[in-house]
């Protein structure tokens, strides 16, 4: 399975189109083929992380050099290597560390890799990842390959937008049930989730620039699900644009790193080279920054983030799915895919403050902050998203690789539970104002309260559930990493003070909508739990929120080897396309200082709401708090910053001015190149065309009625006048031949 | 016997086909030259062929009258239409095709 792990994007994409095609004739209008595809997606998802597993537990023998060449035909006894059974026959193909890197015409670095890492690891097993690749074109003598490249990181990606991609699933079926456009909804959600899959299975950057643009594609047609409603629409556009802006970048980025490469878009080989050090740094170093913008815009970070709010407008499941679980973190996977490249491009091991790092400290801190100020429970949602893809971007820009990517699994599973909860919620009412429309919900919604609950004491970082063990592993690499063993102070404070933040306003979230007197159209409703399609796959995340952060539970000296650290064993990568990066130690007083300030803000918020202590109705007196409630609720401005002052220059004095320039000078040109074209076409046409053309056009059509007359006496349909003509002719031409012979 | 008296005769045949074809206003008649003509050839191929003592010219003339058979055919079966649609077998009335 783990060299045909193409089969998995191929079934969503054939879903896609077969909804299309018969959806709308089916019973349950195509959304049953899409469930359908998605959980065998699933089922081929866990057999490749089985096979995974098996091949990390017992990694392929170096030995089997000569046979690994078929990996790369991707035929022969590759396809015998079938589910869990990869250890055997399949693995050769795809095993042995020179060739699998090398694949196809090998390159220099490739076999350079295989040497280094025969020699030089004795203490923990190195496991190639499983990379399989054809030949797309080839152009000008230069080859451009796809194929797909499966190892821990990949296969925990497929894992996991699988089965929140399913759930999503059942969840649409009763949330979007009735709508409109039903078939066209679950059409998108299988493009998706096929481009996702695309996505995170690609081999080269080429692949990850098309799976990147096709689930912005997906991000902008679901959030426009209800384009007539111009907020909607507006929306989408919006998410699409701020994205463009990010696109340069990784298309700039990419380029970048195909030049430096050698001209290869193999992530493997790119990786490689620049671990070698065969990359020059100022190269490596443009390219990261470049990249870092893709990732600032598709990963919603701070001040390209004002799309990911207004992403909102979609329908709930595609926020849980696309705005919360995976299509947001694709930036998180495509710097973790490219590590080497980041790695060394922005000195991570041996600094203590580069961009990646700075982006995410701010946007974690500020974009939490932001959450304060929503009255719609979906944004400050989508706010904490931010602020948690902020929390992964520094883990990676620290060199917490497997922080980052172990609070991308939990993220997704505790941040997909509470977006469905407020679909959950806001079900019956089709209303998501916490202030106007909900309010003591925990009494009508008991099961709904019980996973928003579990989700928050996940966000939040409580021990044990799951966001503890991801968080607390970020700030400690904040603390430990980094160079001469000082940490990133910087971002362990921000850090630090996120948790609180984030504390603070899931509280506030709570208070609104599940304590106090129901106001609005809650009041108003006869409000009652959902159905099973809705409350099942909440009551599956929720579980999920309390027991997924032990997949990576530190040792803490007693626990044997065989639970600990499963999650760093089986996804982080060995081979040699990965950077040597160091891991931080558990320290326990920094998990207690970091889960006693996430606590503190809980308990400033439950005192705030619940007790009524405090300055109440202080931004309403005090004028620095009003004004920083301002620019909270102006969310720092930058929507004015994009819209009015970039956008609306355009639209006011450099239109104007272009206006100016176009009525005065460009139509001064246009008009006298009008008129002059005007005065000597009339010309040409007196002089020339009248005169001498039209004489020689009627005099060859005189000539040719005339010929024509004369000619047409010779035919006068007797065919012995033709016989005669046919002699004469065969006589004359005979006569010519004795004549010149 | 010589060659060139094998060759005057056709030539002799050749022409008389060839005035028959162009001056005979009966239908019939002009098939009739047309015949003339081909067996001209065959009398010229049958002559070199006996000249050269190769058999080609032989085969190549007992070709000439099979085919000659086969345009008979299709000519008297023309002139059978147009004799129906005309009255008349005098191929100066058909000039459909006057330009």
């Amino acid at each position: 399975m783990l060299t045909h792990a193409w089969i998995i994007p191929l079934i969503p994409a054939l879903s896609f189109v077969a909804i299309l095609a018969v959806g709308k004739k089916l019973p349950r209008g195509g959304s049953e083929i899409g469930i359908a595809s998605v959980t065998i997606c699933f089922v081929l998802a866990l057999t490749v992380a089985a096979g995974w597993i098996g091949r990390v537990n017992d990694p392929p023998h170096e030995a089997d050099h000569a046979t690994t060449e078929h990996s790369v035909e991707g035929e022969g006894h590759a396809t015998e290597g079938e589910g869990t059974a990869v250890e055997g026959e399949g693995e050769h193909g795809a095993a042995a560390e020179g060739p699998t890197f090398a694949k196809a015409p090998a390159t220099k670095v490739a076999a350079d890799e295989g040497e280094g890492e025969a020699g030089g690891e004795e203490e923990h097993h190195v496991t190639p990842p499983v990379q399989r690749n054809i030949s797309w074109f080839q152009t000008d003598g230069h080859e451009i390959k796809v194929g797909t490249l499966i190892d821990g990181l990949s296969t925990l990606m497929l894992v996991v937008v699988t089965f929140i991609s399913l759930l999503v699933h059942v969840f649409s079926t009763d949330y979007v049930a009735g709508d409109r456009r039903y078939t066209h909804y679950f059409a998108f959600l299988s493009l998706f989730t096929a481009s996702m899959l695309f996505f995170v299975i690609a081999d080269n950057t080429l692949q990850m620039i098309v799976g990147w643009e096709l689930v912005g594609l997906c991000s902008f047609g679901l959030i426009g699900h209800w384009w007539e409603e111009k907020p909607n629409s507006d929306a989408a556009l919006k998410a699409f644009l701020t994205n463009r802006v990010g696109d340069i970048g990784l298309l700039c980025g990419m380029i970048i790193l195909y030049f430096a490469a050698g001209k290869t878009f193999d992530t493997v080989t790119i990786n490689t080279m620049a671990n070698e050090g065969a990359i020059r740094h100022f190269l490596l170093l443009v390219a990261s920054l470049s990249l870092i913008t893709a990732v600032m815009s598709k990963s919603g970070q701070f001040i390209l983030h004002t799309w990911l709010p207004d992403a909102m407008a979609g329908p709930t499941p595609v926020s849980a799915l696309i705005h919360a679980a995976t299509m947001v973190v694709a930036g998180i996977f495509m710097v973790a895919r490219l590590y080497g490249v980041f790695f060394h491009g922005l000195s991570i091991g041996t600094a203590n403050i580069n961009a990646l790092a700075v982006v995410g400290a701010v946007t974690l801190l500020f974009g939490g902050l932001l959450a304060f100020v929503q009255s719609d429970i979906k944004k400050v949602l989508a706010y904490s998203t931010v602020s948690q893809l902020g929390y992964m971007v520094m883990a990676l820009g620290v060199g917490a690789w497997t922080a980052a990517i172990f609070h991308l699994f939990t993220h997704a599973i505790f941040k997909a539970c509470l977006f469905l909860g407020s679909g959950s919620l806001a079900h019956h009412i089709h209303s998501f104002d916490m202030k106007k429309d909900m309010g003591g919900m925990r009494k009508t919604m008991p099961k709904t309260y019980l996973t928003f609950l579990l989700g928050t004491a996940a966000l939040v970082a409580i021990p044990p559930f799951a966001g503890f063990w991801s968080k607390d592993e970020i700030l400690a690499g904040a603390q430990q990493l980094g160079g001469g063993g000082n940490g990133y102070p910087l971002m362990l404070i921000m850090g630090t003070l996120g948790a609180a933040v984030t504390g603070a306003y899931m509280m506030r979230a709570i208070w609104y909508v599940f304590f106090g007197e129901p106001r609005g159209k809650s009041a108003e409703h006869e409000l009652h739990e959902n159905g099973p399609r809705i409350v099942v796959p909440l009551l599956i995340l929720g579980v999920g929120s309390v027991i997924a952060g032990f997949v990576n539970i530190p040792a803490f000296g007693f626990l044997p080897e065989g639970l600990t650290l499963r999650f760093e064993h089986f996804v982080e990568p060995t081979a040699g396309y990965f950077p040597e990066i160091s891991h931080p130690e558990f320290n326990l007083v920094l998990a207690i200082i970091s889960t006693l300030v996430g606590v503190s803000g809980v308990a400033i918020a439950y005192a705030w709401y619940w007790k009524g202590v405090g300055l109440h109705g202080l931004t309403e007196r005090n004028k620095f708090a009003k004004a920083g409630y301002r620019v909270l609720e102006s969310k720092y401005g930058l929507d004015i910053l994009y819209t009015d002052v970039i956008a609306g220059s355009f639209k006011g004095p450099i239109a104007r001015g272009a206006n100016w320039v176009n009525q005065n000078v460009i139509d001064g040109v246009v008009n006298l190149v009008g008129t002059t074209a005007r005065k000597s076409g009339e010309l040409v046409y007196r002089r020339i065309d009248q005169g001498v053309v039209d004489t020689v056009v009627n005099g060859s059509g005189t000539f040719a009625e005339g010929s024509g007359q004369l000619l047409r006496r010779q035919q006068n349909g007797k065919v012995q006048f033709y016989g005669a003509y046919l002699f004469i002719g065969a006589a004359v031409l005979a006569a010519l031949i004795i004549a010149i012979a | 016997m010589y060659l060139n008296q094998f060759l005057m005769l056709a030539a002799v045949l050749f022409s008389v086909g060839v005035y028959g074809v162009i001056a005979r206003k009966n239908g019939v008649m002009v098939l009739m030259s047309i015949e003339l003509i081909l067996n001209a050839v065959n009398i010229n191929l049958v002559a070199f062929a006996a000249m050269n003592g190769a058999l080609a010219g032989q085969v190549f003339a007992l070709f000439v009258i099979a085919v000659a058979a086969a345009e008979v055919g299709v000519g008297l079966a023309i002139v059978l239409a147009i004799f129906r649609n005309y009255k008349t077998v005098d191929i100066d009335e058909v000039d459909l095709m006057k330009g």
